[in-house]
């Protein structure tokens, strides 16, 4: 299976070196053209492919997003069509401007690239642990004292195959609902930097879910 | 991965400081001018002590002293014999390139050749809108202006054209140093950024404030890769991470607990991050970024990291989250008369 990557930088090689490590064949995309990012890649991902990222989006299976939030604008839906997108993203001032020229009030970044992704299947992950802890943390199943990395998404289906993702590349996979709840692990929650048990992660959302309610 | 420049005997041992503002026994923050003091006698201390490097960071912010390192270094210019005086980093993107040359010129002037610029990104953002510029050319300032500061060091008459300030035509600038100004780059992680470092023939620096040491391999190796492509010369490799250092890792590590996760703490909060953990704590000190505890426990895992990583140069970082002053003190003396002893030792055995 060809599990595509757009972005190049910190987490997207992170992510592409875990990708391996289960045993994918990974195809990553920088900005721009490939030669820019290939002393990168042929580096830091020796087995990787790298392609612009149209190619890499109609090459691959599924593709995780992890480019700075802001340049999801410049995602062509048709390249997308029908695929699980896994969105790693998350806003950052400084990449992203400011919050108000960008985000949705009320609303989690990753249904706002559903939205621009119309026919594919949105599913946030991989966004709330430090890329360095991704790396770090990474453990087999059944590993004691696995970490857990949570999921939102709206497809049952899809979900359940970045779960099976999420299992292979290290961590103990956590649905916590639909797309809408992908709020709950944005900066500023507490589940966002916890590299935690899939238990603790849970009562951290469950109870933010609560608290944020109340408020 | 070579290792060709790696020598055990020849390593450099440093310090770096953010101008973090020290707090008193009952947790009072001194006032900042009293901070700035503060650096200046450590500085004079570390000198003293057979320390090779201050690095001082620029920031703008109420937690910090230090927003003019190169003036903070010119008073160490005039009280220390030996020691590099560097700055740690000077946000260049926020900054003007000819500003920054003759600042540094003007230090190496002073010191006799011991300044060194290094260059970053930064990874704060308070100077932007203070001096007028937009975050969103976070990338396109530092590189251009990295283009124009290239220029410059070749202390040349300059004709450069870019984005983000006045093209120069044929200018020159002053002072003209004796030997060079030094400079070097550093970067947090970005591989981009390494690429960079190795394009323009800088030496590098790695920051790695979390983590395991190791996981920064394979950039090490994308360095000399890069270095090679655009035959670079392959330039000394420097590491810089936070330390808390005192008589016993009981000690050391509960003043670790109380300042130094703190600062962590607070600067996560404000980008968003739940507070460290004591398990993420814990993994930091034992195995990640944090060299923390006694002189004997630090030194073996600086020779580990040293040794592992092939680097030439070690900065510890010291003082964050508020360390009052008598721990300060302590730490860089047992830094310098324990820690780096011990490394050396170490690292003699092994080889």
């Amino acid at each position: 299976m060809k599990l595509g990557i757009i972005g190049a930088g910190k987490l997207g090689m992170v992510l592409g070196q875990l990708a391996q490590q289960a045993g994918y064949q990974v195809l990553i995309a920088g900005s721009g053209d490939p030669s820019r990012i290939e002393l990168i890649v042929a580096t830091l991902l020796p087995q990787a492919q790298s392609l612009t990222s149209t190619a890499v989006a109609q090459q691959a299976d599924l593709v995780i997003l992890a480019l700075p939030l802001h340049r999801y604008r410049m995602l062509a839906a048709a390249d997308f069509a029908d695929k699980i997108v896994i969105d790693a993203t998350n806003y950052w001032e400084p990449t992203d401007g400011p919050a108000a020229d960008l985000l949705i009030s009320g609303t989690s970044s990753s249904e706002m690239i559903q939205q621009q992704l119309k026919s594919s299947q949105v599913i946030k992950a991989f966004n709330h642990i430090g890329y360095h802890n991704l790396l770090d943390l990474a453990a087999p199943v059944g590993s004691s004292g696995r970490k857990s990395v949570a999921l939102a998404g709206d497809q049952l289906a899809a979900k359940n195959q970045v779960a099976t993702i999420i299992n292979q590349m290290g961590f103990d996979p956590l649905d916590i609902g639909p797309l809408a709840a992908g709020k709950l692990l944005e900066p500023g929650s507490p589940a966002f930097g916890a590299s935690v048990s899939r238990t603790k992660l849970q009562f951290l959302i469950q109870k933010y879910a609560v608290d944020s309610k109340t408020d | 991965m070579t290792k060709q420049n790696f020598d055990p005997s020849k390593v450099v041992f440093g310090l770096d400081s953010f101008g973090d503002i020290p707090l008193s026994v009952s947790d009072q923050p001194l006032s900042q001018a009293a901070a700035i003091r503060q650096v200046v006698a450590e500085g004079i201390l570390a000198d003293e002590l057979g320390l090779k490097v201050i690095a001082l960071g620029e920031h703008h912010r109420a937690d910090y002293a230090i927003s003019s390192p190169d003036i903070v270094l010119a008073a160490l210019a005039a009280k220390t014999k030996q020691i590099t005086l560097a700055s740690g980093v000077t946000v260049l993107s926020s900054d003007d390139p000819v500003r920054v040359y003759e600042r540094f010129a003007t230090l190496a002037a002073l010191s006799n050749n011991r300044a060194e610029v290094v260059l970053g990104r930064g990874s704060f953002l308070e100077s932007f809108p203070l001096y007028g510029y937009d975050l969103r050319d976070y990338d396109l300032l530092f590189e251009d202006k990295l283009s124009l500061f290239a220029e410059l060091l070749k202390e040349e008459r300059v004709t450069w054209s870019g984005k983000t300030r006045p093209s120069l035509e044929d200018m020159e600038v002053f002072p003209k140093t004796e030997k060079g100004l030094p400079v070097r780059i550093a970067v947090g992680g970005t591989p981009a950024s390494v690429v960079r470092t190795a394009k323009y023939g800088f030496p590098l620096t790695l920051a790695i404030i979390g983590g395991r040491a190791e996981r920064f391999l394979p950039y090490i190796e994308l360095y000399r890769k890069a270095a090679n492509q655009y035959q670079k010369p392959l330039q000394p490799l420097a590491v810089h991470s936070h330390s808390l250092i005192a008589a016993t890792d009981e000690q050391a590590r509960e003043l670790a607990w109380k300042y130094l996760r703190a600062s962590f703490v607070k600067l996560g909060n404000e980008r968003g991050w739940a507070p460290m953990t004591q398990e993420q704590f814990n993994f930091e000190i034992k195995e990640g970024s944090f060299y923390v505890g006694s002189p004997e426990t630090v030194a073996q895992r600086l020779a580990r990291t040293i040794k592992k990583l092939g680097i030439s140069r070690f900065e510890l970082a010291y003082g964050a989250g508020g360390l009052p002053v008598p721990q300060r003190m302590k730490l860089i003396e047992l830094y310098a008369h324990q820690v780096v002893p011990r490394v050396r030792e170490i690292l003699a055995e092994e080889e």
